[in-house]
């Protein structure tokens, strides 16, 4: 028996998996979003299962607040990228692993590449924008992932996009807008260690292609009371089609203009986001301006908007020389330089 | 006819149980009624997030039969 078959020869031993298993994890590729909670214990699990190849992605560094559940840190990472320090930590535990690391965290625009070269995503997010983003990431990469969120005692987790099954927007089509994270709320230490764990679970039975995968159901655990349901839910075709039908966006969540005193016009299409929960906006696209310039206030000055800047302009100038507006002031930049 | 409710989440913290009999004389209520009814005993904040599953399964419509489990799940989003 050579060290490798001795190093995993409890689960080869296991009829499910054997030699054949073990060589699909060898050359499965797994991205973890989010190092944190539930993505530590899920890399450790993985990397010792043999897993070939883990992207690790997260943009922050370990603090002391960290360590009473992301116990694959230690002391002596604090202050360190999350990603580099659980690299070396998972080195250690398997030498054959690869780790790639993404210090730049997930954006809207390297999501869709970045998950292009795994087989499937693991969601360690504490947002609901990332949880969207991961969704409809996925969607457009065709790549199946596995969720799970935390609250206090409570955990849920499922699988999206799993062979034509159902996605985040199935289960949650209407975005909330308001996060609630752990820091507020706080959270038992155990609770991400029993999510994580079940999300290496999930992800091994994909790549090995045994038992039932938890598509289409939603597995809920309150270790207070350790009742677990199970609730099933259906693909949204609707909901599918249109996330595929369009170019990634970001959801906006605890979205606000700085300054709510201020009266603003935003020329963009009614699709584009963010868009802020404040009142005193006027939103009226660009094409239609000639219309219904009569619903833009000419008392007071207002503040006009787009995505970058350049809209805005034309939309004050097309404004002020047709239609005589004086109280027009352009947000150079865009939406991004008035929001909270 | 008596249900059983299921609180998830925050929605759990308020209305200070995860879980509730509840006895209804009205035969007929649908979902969406009964959803509205918790909503306004608890004054729980919904924005339509929240969702319904009756006997563990989401999206259903029609009437509340007697010994039906409803639970009503928030999303949230710690990691």
């Amino acid at each position: 028996m050579d060290t490798n078959n001795q190093r995993y020869s409890r689960q080869i031993k296991l009829s499910e998996i054997g030699t054949q298993g073990q060589e699909k994890l060898q050359k499965a590729k797994v991205l973890i979003i989010g190092m944190g909670g539930l993505g530590c214990p899920a890399a450790q699990y993985l990397t010792a299962a043999g897993v070939g190849s883990i992207g690790l992605v997260d943009h922050d560094t370990v603090d002391i607040s960290n360590l009473h559940r992301q116990i694959l840190y230690s002391e002596s990472s604090i202050g360190l990228p999350k990603v580099e320090a659980a690299k070396v930590a998972l080195q250690q535990l398997n030498s054959q692993t690869i780790f790639q690391t993404y210090t730049e965290g997930l954006t809207l625009s390297n999501a869709v590449g970045l998950f292009q070269p795994y087989d499937l995503i693991i969601d360690g997010t504490d947002n609901f924008q990332a949880k969207y983003l991961i969704n409809d990431a996925c969607l457009l990469a065709n790549k199946p992932w596995v969720y799970a969120s935390i609250y206090k005692y409570e955990g849920q987790i499922s699988v999206f996009n799993y062979r034509s099954g159902p996605s985040y927007r199935c289960l949650f089509p209407k975005v909330p807008k308001e996060d609630i994270s752990c820091e507020e709320t706080g959270v038992i230490g155990v609770l991400p260690g029993i999510l994580g764990t079940y999300q290496a679970t999930e992800v091994l039975k994909i790549i090995l292609g045994i038992g039932q995968v938890l598509s289409g159901k939603l597995k809920i655990i309150h270790t207070l009371t350790m009742q677990e349901q199970l609730i099933t839910f259906q693909p949204n075709e609707d909901q599918i089609n249109r996330i595929k039908a369009q170019p990634l966006q970001l959801e906006a969540i605890n979205c606000e203009v700085v300054d709510k005193e201020k009266y603003y016009l935003d020329v963009r299409e009614p699709h584009e986001q963010p868009q802020p929960e404040t009142k005193n906006i006027i939103r009226i696209p660009l094409g239609q301006l000639n219309e219904r310039h009569q619903e833009i206030p000419e008392s007071e000055p207002i503040y006009v908007y787009c995505q970058s800047g350049i809209r805005s302009k034309k939309a004050i100038q097309f404004l002020t020389e047709t239609h005589n507006f004086n109280n027009l002031i352009n947000v150079d930049g865009g939406i991004q330089t008035i929001l909270k | 006819m008596s249900i059983t409710i299921r609180y998830f989440g925050a929605i759990a913290e308020q209305t200070g149980c995860t879980e509730e009999l509840l006895e209804l004389d009205i035969v007929g209520t649908d979902i969406a009624q009964l959803k509205a009814y918790c909503v306004r005993k608890h004054q729980l904040t919904d924005d339509n997030i929240i969702q319904i599953a009756v006997n563990q399964q989401l999206n259903q419509t029609g009437s509340i039969k007697d010994g039906d489990e409803v639970a009503l799940l928030p999303p949230f989003a710690g990691g």
